[in-house]
């Protein structure tokens, strides 16, 4: 009788890189509903978008490298992209702008740089930066949390502005951005940016409406659900805690000494913390394995490294939220890091300065 | 701070890094007791169960044999013998697939059992009644190596010289399934505790950790309740993860250490053993029962009955399988060892060996066949798993890339291939395998390596001995012509005058001057004694030709002693011959020559050797003073009478002026103080006959040197037999008031020597 052959382990643990995917989404659910809700249904759309562009875009370029599509799309990936890069565009933003994005993602970023697990920069950040260096403009023209827009927007609003730029009643995108008294409302990071380079304190700025409670009506709850999806993905031991607790304590860490010193000119840290992308950077973006450092001490010093770009480039940078480049700049230290902290193995003497 | 002997003391045990926890499904073996199986059919007995040399194979096809009966003998420190499980006949000696991932076939014996399990003559020992050297020979005659997995052959392993810290003895069994250990120690606490205790004569350690898993309770405590009340004895339940039973890991567990890259256990004061290995020590010792048998856990859900058997050695699976009820499945895997790091067998009729603790047939269920591999994502999750602290996705990627630098600066080699890491794979990579790939690879390199080097090596020894060959060719061709003319010019010059003299000396102060390496003057100092040796045997040779020699000294003396001495002589010479390659290079004295020879009478040696020593230093002390103060050394020349007295001063002479010449064409004999003293020393105790040959000797020998020289530098051919009319009028006249008469002649015939010598030499 003859029998199979195999290499040991002949066991595995069933926890596919399939299944870390799905979870990963699944995670985010809670985030994207409450985005939903706050910012409009556009979120779904661009959400459906992007991700119907992300698996034709991986498909073709697989089928081009000859590797098996079905096997490959089925990993995933390439869905989590297309719902991190969705969730980061404003939710009104034309159609065209996440189809580039997502695109340039999947087959610039992740495919010509050979694929899963061999890409350098996070896809969905690098492609955010491609759209925001280059139309600006659509990038951050976030509608103000659904509490303080004038016009409700219904599915339909949502499909037409998104499609045509122009609501279903025939509001352009800037007039739907506008307060009652016509001022267009900027995000509340924005806001801050811009009040303080006025000479407004930030005691001053945060009373505008857009700031709301702690850290801008809306973005609290968002920050929120990711966080609570985070927190899933930690107890699936799906991600481990160094890159989101390095990242969030290196921005807490950094914001609070500068509120320490000067309160009038720098946010709270807890503004820090639930404003912006920060939860979905700590939680999703950051951790992903293939552009993160893969060493314990490696993972807590990419995780700082992005705590404290983020910080940096909201306080004194020219752009109002800074995760995407933060992400990018780390993505690019993760070699060098993960070279010099490597762990010290069984029976060596430890490495040192190597 | 507590010292880490009282840490463990007190209970502590530490943690490694990593470590899984696949489900261990042991519970469906390990409440069974072991069961017996009816003898099999056929035993198969590879004849190299252990890391090592097979012994050498004691019985012949067709020879009956008893149950434990040696089936090869331990000639070799690494060998260890194999044993006939039961009575039987052998039938074949023969390659049979081994139990092994490479599957290859290696010599077997087949044993058919002839049913009656008739035992061999057995003698128990008393451990406390023996030595160390019969423990261990019993150890290694009953055919123990480790049983853990390696099977290192344990008398190698607990013969050691170095302290011993603690002893471990390994129950952690942590491999899902295999109970077999665990059993083991639910049965047989007691002679297990027996066998620790063999353990710890041989090794005399402070403490015996045992260290067992916390999911086997009921074995933990049925070794406590064995250890009663020994002193220093530890039951350490660990945590129950995966390799926490590695070697490795297991030191770092009960005492906080690691072992250091490259080096063993022992080195840090910690031997190891498998309580299995301990049990097996125990029934060799106690009850010389060799290592025939062993538990083997037979389980996987193809199975009707899984649980441990009791096998004996060379069973085939095929046997444990049926014998448990076995229903093959399409697909069927058999693995031989744990799911983690055992191996998948082809063949079925492979047997059963001292390493074999478990043999699975899982459904595919059970233990899913791993999915297509997919891309490596980085997760990290393998290093968080390695127990050994590796980086598994970057040696991956230096794997795949054969990236051999990068693999050994990541520590490849550090690898134990527990598979953690490949458990772990979100991607299902076979790291392990690729591992064993790249491991294979650099072995490879490395082979490669080593034989290039001395391939390298032949080819250059070679070609420096082609070298070698021509230059002495030339050398010789050159020596011979410079024979030839020196000859030419002897025979036509007679006389030119003290200038010459003069000359030769102005040139011997001037080559002193010359600073000498220390080496070469002390290998020339060696060829000059070789050679006056050699001289020395050319000349006794001579005097046998012409009996007048032995005769013309005519004293007292018995010229059969004379004859040893001559036939002494020549013994030296023939080995200094032998020895004359390395003498130029490494100083081989002369004297040393006279102790080689063994079945001479000590005294006639020793006498013998005082001949030829002195007159090797005389020649030595003859050269430096020949030039500062040419006469006063030579007692030969106070030995003369007056009667001879010119003729013998004519020799004397020439010898001196000989040996001024021979002194100025080497230098460095300047240097040479130390035998003068020496030499007269010997001398002292001579007859004074005796003496005057002895100087004549020199003085020829002195020429013989000269003559060498001549021939390595023809400038100072003419010189040589100038010097003699000039050195006469320097000759000190003193003869006291002995035989004159028997001093010419010897002077005579020295010269006469001398002069057939000079013939003769051109060879």
């Amino acid at each position: 009788m003859s029998f199979k052959i195999a290499s040991s382990p002949h066991q595995h643990i069933q926890k596919t890189t399939a299944q870390l995917m799905k979870l990963v989404a699944v995670a985010a659910v809670p985030g994207i509903a409450v985005q939903a809700y706050f910012f409009g249904y556009g979120v779904l759309i661009q959400l459906l978008l992007a991700i119907i562009t992300a698996l034709l875009c991986e498909a073709a370029v697989l089928a081009l490298r000859g590797k098996k599509v079905k096997v490959k799309l089925l990993d995933h990936s390439a869905l989590v992209t297309a719902l991190l890069l969705a969730v980061a565009i404003p939710s009104y933003a034309p159609w065209w702008l996440v189809v580039i994005g997502t695109a340039f993602a999947i087959i610039v970023v992740k495919q010509l740089y050979g694929g899963l697990g061999n890409n350098l920069f996070n896809p969905a950040m690098a492609a955010y930066v491609l759209l925001l260096v280059s139309f600006p403009l659509p990038m951050t023209s976030w509608l103000p949390a659904a509490p303080l827009q004038q016009q409700s927007l219904g599915p339909a609003d949502a499909v037409c502005t998104i499609f045509t730029n122009f609501s279903c009643s025939g509001y352009s995108i800037s007039q739907l951005r506008q307060d009652a008294d016509g001022i267009s409302m900027a995000t509340p990071l924005d806001t801050l940016k811009t009040d303080l380079s006025q000479g407004y304190t930030t005691e001053e700025s945060m009373k505008k409406p857009v700031f709301g409670w702690l850290s801008g009506e809306g973005w609290f709850w968002v920050n929120l659900a990711y966080l609570a999806g985070g927190l899933f993905l930690l107890q699936q031991k799906v991600i481990q805690w160094r890159i989101p607790v390095a990242v969030l304590g290196s921005l807490f860490g950094f914001s609070f000494i500068a509120w320490l010193i000067s309160p009038d000119t720098n946010a709270s840290p807890l503004f820090q913390l639930f404003s912006g992308a920060t939860m979905l950077a700590a939680f999703f973006i950051a951790t992903d394995p293939v552009s993160a450092s893969t060493t314990e001490k490696g993972r807590l010093v990419f995780g700082a490294l992005i705590g404290g770009l983020a910080f940096v480039i909201r306080s004194y940078g020219g752009y109002p939220d800074a995760f995407a480049f933060a992400v990018m700049l780390a993505n690019m230290t993760v070699p060098l890091i993960d070279y010099y902290t490597q762990p010290r193995t069984y029976g060596h003497k430890s490495k040192g300065a190597r | 701070m507590p010292t880490l002997f009282q840490q463990i003391q007190a209970g502590k045990v530490w943690d490694f890094h990593g470590g899984i926890h696949p489900p261990s499904r042991k519970e469906r073996t390990n409440q069974k007791p072991v069961a017996l199986l009816d003898i099999p059919d056929r035993l198969y007995i590879p004849l190299r169960q252990h890391i090592g040399v097979a012994g050498k194979v004691l019985v012949k096809v067709g020879d009956r044999v008893l149950k434990g009966q040696a089936l090869t003998q331990a000639d070799n420190a690494m060998a260890v013998p194999v044993h006939a499980p039961t009575s039987g006949m052998v039938l074949a000696i023969e390659l049979h697939t081994s139990t092994h991932p490479s599957s290859l076939a290696e010599p077997t014996l087949v044993l058919a059992p002839d049913g009656m399990d008739e035992w061999r003559p057995r003698k128990p020992l008393d451990p406390e009644q023996v030595d160390i050297y019969t423990l261990l020979e019993r150890i290694q005659e009953s055919g123990i190596s480790g049983m853990g997995g390696a099977g290192f052959p344990t008398h190698i392993k607990v013969n050691v010289k170095q302290p011993v810290d603690y002893l471990i003895i390994n129950a952690v069994e942590c491999e899902p399934y295999i109970t077999a250990d665990d059993m083991l120690m639910q049965e047989r606490a007691s002679d297990i505790i027996a066998g620790i205790e063999i353990l710890v004569k041989l090794l005399s350690p402070k403490a015996v950790l045992i260290g067992i898993e916390d999911d086997k309770p009921i074995a933990a405590a049925s070794l406590k309740a064995a250890i009663g009340q020994r002193d220093n004895y530890f039951v350490r339940e660990v945590p129950t993860k995966y390799p926490s039973g590695g070697e490795k890991q297991l030191i770092q567990l009960l005492t906080n250490k690691e072992v250091p890259a490259g080096r063993r256990p022992l080195d840090i004061g910690i031997v190891m053993q498998n309580v299995g290995t301990a049990f097996a020590i125990a029934q060799a010792v106690l009850d010389d029962i060799p290592l025939i048998h062993r538990v083997v856990t037979v389980a996987g859900e193809t199975l009707a009955q899984q649980q441990n058997v009791l096998a004996l050695i060379g069973t085939p699976i095929s046997d444990l399988l049926n014998a448990c009820g076995f229903q093959a499945e399409p697909q069927q895997r058999i693995i031989v060892g744990g799911p983690m790091m055992g191996f998948a067998i082809a063949d079925w009729s492979v047997p059963v060996v001292k390493t074999t603790n478990c043999v699975l047939a899982p459904t595919e269920n059970e233990l899913g066949a791993a999915s297509e591999e997919m891309d490596c994502i980085r997760c990290g999750a393998c290093a968080d798993a390695c127990p050994a602290s590796l980086l598994p996705q970057q040696l991956l990627w230096y794997s795949k890339a054969h990236d051999q630098d990068k693999l050994a600066e990541y520590n490849l080699s550090d690898c134990i291939e527990c598979g953690a890491c490949a458990y772990v794979c979100p991607s299902e990579i076979p790291l392990v395998h690729y591992y064993r790939v790249a491991k294979a690879e650099i072995r490879e390199t490395q082979r490669e390596a080593l034989k290039a080097e001395q391939a390298k090596a032949r080819f250059d020894a070679r070609t420096e001995r082609l070298e070698r060959e021509k230059q002495e060719r030339l050398e010789r061709n050159q020596q011979l012509a410079a024979q030839r003319v020196a000859q030419q010019q002897a025979s036509g010059q007679a006389s030119q005058s003290a200038a010459a003299v003069q000359q030769a000396l102005a040139r011997t102060q001037q080559q002193s001057d010359q600073p000498l390496d220390k080496a070469q003057i002390i290998a020339e100092r060696e060829r000059k004694k070789a050679e006056a040796l050699a001289y020395q045997q050319q000349k006794q040779q001579a005097q046998t030709a012409t009996p007048a020699e032995n005769t013309a000294p005519g004293t007292a003396e018995d010229p059969r002693k004379a004859a040893i001495a001559a036939a002494l002589a020549r013994a030296k010479a023939k080995k200094q011959a032998e020895a004359q390659p390395e003498a130029i290079e490494q100083p081989a004295p002369a004297e040393t020559a006279a102790s080689d020879t063994p079945d001479m009478d000590a005294k006639k040696a020793a006498v013998a050797a005082a001949i030829a020593r002195a007159k090797a230093k005389k020649q030595a002390e003859a050269q430096p003073e020949a030039i500062e103060q040419p006469a006063p050394a030579e007692t030969a020349a106070s030995d003369i009478p007056d009667v001879n007295a010119k003729k013998a001063a004519v020799a004397a002479a020439i010898a001196r002026a000989k040996a001024k010449k021979q002194a100025e064409a080497q230098p460095e004999a300047v240097e040479q103080p130390a035998p003068a003293e020496t030499a007269s020393s010997d001398t002292a105790d001579m007859d004074a006959k005796k003496a005057a040959v002895a100087a004549a000797i020199a003085r020829a020998k002195a020429k013989k040197l000269a003559e060498q020289a001549e021939a390595q530098q023809q400038t100072e051919v003419k010189a040589t037999t100038q010097q003699a009319p000039s050195a006469e009028p320097q000759e000190p006249v003193a003869p006291p008031e002995q035989d004159a008469k028997k001093a010419a002649i010897a002077a005579a015939i020295a010269r006469a020597k001398a002069k057939k010598q000079q013939n003769s030499e051109p060879l």
